[in-house]
């Protein structure tokens, strides 16, 4: 195919999108109006149900808590894959971590970044656990939070070491913290089954609207969804950090 | 705030477009990051705060980190298979 009749094949299907994409919005709702009898719904009965201010975190946890379950898992499976693709390889060997160049010494990073990241460990560790505490009330949730969480451990390897970020993070306790989340959500949805009702139905005391513990099970899977996000996202950081730093192929 | 969202939205459009055109894979990370945050910034700016802490988290630091890990480990490889050329053992 020639680039002239490419083009020529490409000008008239452009034009042909345009009209009907045109045409299309057109006949679209004016930005910011919402339609959806769904949404209005729960922005009208999620408060007086389930004393939850916050409708989204009500929504992943509660009304639509089987999918999340789904989706929790899809991100567990995947922590598993890329560990297992990044495994040391018959043909590989694990060196004690270096810079990249060979026969150079690692370069620290630079007085800026340690002092801004050793300022930010302790106030971003604070932030994500009031984010993973507090979905039910306001913006956030487990997964927001924990993925706060992990990064506040990123910062440990950008402003100290990789052997300190090693040592903060044991691979058993992280390991184990993502397991039992994961696990957690999974069981405290049987908890509502064994009760005689649905499963991942809400069925602990719902709490007073506006306090800490309200929403029944919603603040409980939302810890169970940071442990999990938190412990998942940290094992891909040590992962792929230990395959450029430490993993050396057998030469 | 029309008109917030708007230039954030046109920002949006253009740090897409700015990270397809980018050829080279470092380069095109960065330029991903900053995409990514400002997306998240285009979702706050729409009344979807939940989405944007997670699209900050995940679009703006998490993956960008990720394939820049992915990147540092390609050049190491690439470096030891032409120092191999260099000096046949």
């Amino acid at each position: 195919m020639t680039p002239a009749l490419r083009l020529r094949l490409f000008l008239p299907a452009a034009l042909l999108l345009t009209l009907l994409l045109a045409w299309a919005l057109s006949g679209a709702p004016r930005f910011g109006t919402f339609d959806g009898r769904y949404g209005q719904w729960l922005n009208h009965h999620t408060v007086p149900q389930r004393h939850v201010t916050d409708v989204v975190t009500a929504i992943n946890f509660d009304y639509r808590g089987w999918d999340t379950l789904g989706e929790e898992f899809i991100l567990f499976i995947s922590v598993i894959g890329v560990r297992l693709l990044l495994r040391t390889q018959r043909d590989e060997r694990e060196t004690r971590p270096r810079d990249q160049a060979p026969g150079r010494r690692a370069t620290s990073s630079s007085a800026s970044v340690r002092v801004l990241g050793l300022a930010l460990i302790g106030p971003l560790v604070l932030y994500g656990l009031d984010v993973v505490t507090h979905g039910q009330l306001t913006p956030g949730g487990g997964f927001q939070g924990g993925v706060v969480l992990a990064t506040a451990l990123w910062l440990v390897y950008l402003a100290g070491s990789y052997e300190t970020m090693l040592h903060v993070t044991p691979e058993t306790l992280v390991g184990w913290t993502e397991a039992a989340g994961a696990g957690g959500y999974a069981l405290i949805g049987l908890y509502g089954w064994l009760t005689g009702v649905a499963y991942l139905q809400n069925v602990l005391p719902l709490g007073q609207v506006g306090s800490v513990f309200s929403g029944g099970t919603i603040p409980l899977i939302s810890l169970a969804v940071a442990g999990a996000v938190t412990g998942g996202f940290v094992l891909l950081l040590r992962a792929f950090l230990a395959e450029a730093l430490q993993v050396r192929s057998r030469s | 705030m029309v008109l917030l969202q708007a230039m954030v939205l046109i920002l949006v459009g253009l740090s897409g477009a700015a990270v397809v055109t980018i050829r080279e894979p470092l380069r095109q990370g960065i330029a991903m990051s900053y995409y990514g945050l400002l997306l998240g910034l285009l979702f706050f700016l729409l009344q979807a705060p939940d989405v944007a802490m997670s699209q900050i988290a995940v679009g703006a630091v998490a993956l960008p980190f990720m394939i820049l890990l992915a990147l540092a480990r390609l050049k190491y490889q690439r470096e030891q298979r032409e120092r191999q050329k260099e000096t046949p053992s």
